[in-house]
């Protein structure tokens, strides 16, 4: 018989061992919700299966009563519009700035330090002084996000532009690139996939700053809803939010590595 | 005049003698192949050809004037590895120096300067035998082929000189010779001026016109950086015999385990 570390499941195996966890939170929810609610039916902590269809119906697929609007999908968009926009902007950022300070000295002589000092300030920390100076707009909410991950993605790309080896920055000088067509030409490319994967990376920071910002002060989205809710304990509505939230992020993770992979084969051949 | 003439060049780092007193004169188109103990100043003698370091003291002169300070168009170089760009296909890693000379801020072609291109790259990826992998990455090729496209892109550009640090010595001896054809080949079509690094003694010796020892003539064996190496032999190939390649050996292995 090999050794344990030298066996590997099959295909069917590696998927009945990566829904059994599942499963098991599954049913270990059920029995728990179940012996609660024998005990208290009108237990609000772990409401039944029937509570959470309720919720979703009355949510996603009914016109709310006092605004006639579908409400989770109302949250969803509003929400996802911040995301994006935040992500967005602090990718053009992170790319532009890494590119510049990652491969011209003199640039990275000047905003390193400055990038990193703001790397170090907790963006929660300056939640207020947003909403001071952007008010409680849409505005706020988006520069939370962007203050939020735009220094990681900026540091990120920057190492990786260091790291593109030298080889291939005097190659491209000895077949006549001047400095920007390095840039155009060769660290550009080569740091789009990285791109990627470092907005991928900060996608969860994104998603708490949002959250964050959208519970303090909004009038709709996903963060906000939650928090709105939890006044009533009304867990059968937050918990297929949580649900969904992190259903939506699995989507888009899943959705940036497949474009990644399709669109840098080099990048992911090589490695 | 001599194309290239190297006066009295020495290369120090901190207390470390590395190259001293290297004097020499290369016509154009020659062909010199190096090889010395590892260690001894070979890949710095040609980062100061390429322009990447400097000389401490002396002069590297190209047609009577110092040779520019950073790496440009005449001087063309193939490393060991990493000398072509993983996100390019063969094809368009090759066409990469015309799309550069054809648009300075795009670094693209276009039209019928495009086709031109893609056609001059063909060609020239056939004559190193790709014309089978135009379209793979280079993460595709095996590693003969990832040199011979390397040559290919450094080639078609049509540098004056031509720098190859061991661009073979990763590959299997019978490739190796293929490849040797390969840039005597294009060197005599070109009329290149070569320096070429190599490792095997043997292989310097037949290859090329002119042999070039790097050695250290004095010794500390306390302290190996006291001395720098030179170019202990001068020779032109072709017409040296055997007991010059067991003495030049000889002397070479020795300095090798005082480095080690
Ligand atoms: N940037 C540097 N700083 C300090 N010392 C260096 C530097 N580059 C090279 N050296 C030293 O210079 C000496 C010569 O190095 P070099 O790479 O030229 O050797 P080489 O002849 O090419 O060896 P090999 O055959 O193993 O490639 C070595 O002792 C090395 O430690
Ligand atoms: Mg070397």
């Amino acid at each position: 018989m090999k050794k344990l570390i030298n066996r590997e499941p099959g295909r069917v195996g590696k998927w009945a061992l990566g829904l059994l966890p599942f499963v098991l939170l599954a049913i270990c929810y059920l029995v728990a919700s179940d012996a609660r609610l024998e005990a208290n039916p009108n237990d609000k902590l772990l409401p039944a299966m029937s509570s959470f269809v309720d919720a979703i119906d009355r949510m996603a697929f009914e016109p709310s009563k006092r605004t006639g609007e579908y409400q989770l999908w109302v949250d969803t968009v509003a929400s996802l519009k911040r995301l994006a926009l935040g992500v967005l902007i602090s990718a053009s950022i992170g790319l532009v700035f890494g590119i510049a300070t990652g491969t011209i000295p003199y640039l990275r002589a000047g905003f390193s330090p400055l990038i990193t000092g703001l790397s170090l300030v907790p963006p929660m920390a300056i939640l207020p002084v947003l909403f001071i100076i952007f008010g409680l707009g849409e505005l706020a909410k988006v520069m939370l996000i962007i203050i939020g991950i735009t220094p990681f993605i900026i540091r990120d790309m920057q190492q990786r532009a260091e790291e593109i080896p030298a080889e291939q920055v005097i190659k491209m000088q000895t077949l006549g690139a001047n400095t920007w067509q390095i840039v155009l030409r060769l660290v550009w490319p080569q740091v789009m996939p990285r791109l990627l994967s470092a907005v991928r990376l900060s996608l969860g920071s994104a998603w708490l700053f949002l959250i964050a910002a959208e519970a303090i002060a909004a009038t709709e989205g996903l963060g906000y809803r939650i928090f709105l809710v939890r006044r009533y304990l009304a867990m059968d509505t937050i918990l297929p939010y949580v649900v969904w939230i992190t259903f939506l992020a699995f989507i888009i993770d899943f959705t940036l590595a497949r474009y990644s992979r399709w669109r840098y084969p080099w990048f992911h051949g090589a490695q | 005049m001599a194309a290239i003439e190297i006066k009295n060049l020495w290369k120090e780092y901190g207390d470390q003698v590395v190259l001293e007193r290297l004097n020499a004169k290369v016509e154009e188109g020659e062909f010199v192949t190096i090889v010395g103990a590892s260690g001894c100043g070979k890949t710095t003698f040609l980062k100061m050809m390429l322009g990447t370091e400097q000389a401490s003291r002396g002069q590297l002169l190209l047609d009577g004037e110092p040779i520019a300070a950073e790496p440009d168009e005449t001087r063309g170089i193939v490393f060991q590895r990493y000398s072509v760009l993983p996100h390019l296909s063969a094809l368009r890693n090759v066409m990469l120096a015309g799309e550069l000379s054809a648009n300075r801020w795009l670094g693209l072609a276009f039209g019928a300067r495009r086709r031109a291109l893609r056609d001059e790259a063909r060609e020239m990826l056939e004559s190193v035998g790709l014309s089978q992998a135009l379209d793979k990455y280079p993460h595709e090729l095996s590693g003969g082929m990832q040199q011979r496209l390397a040559l290919a892109q450094t080639l078609i550009k049509r540098p004056r000189i031509l720098l190859l640090d061991e661009p073979f010595g990763a590959l299997d001896p019978g490739i190796r010779r293929d490849m040797h054809k390969l840039v005597l080949d294009l060197w005599q079509k070109q009329n290149l001026t070569v320096f070429m690094i190599t490792h095997d003694l043997a292989e310097g010796f037949y290859l090329g016109t002119r042999l070039w020892v790097f050695d250290k003539e004095r010794l500390d064996p306390q302290d190996p950086g006291r001395y720098g190496a030179r170019v202990t032999y001068d020779l032109p190939v072709g017409n040296s015999d055997k007991g010059t390649l067991q003495s030049i050996s000889h002397s070479v292995d020795s300095t090798a385990r005082a480095l080690a």
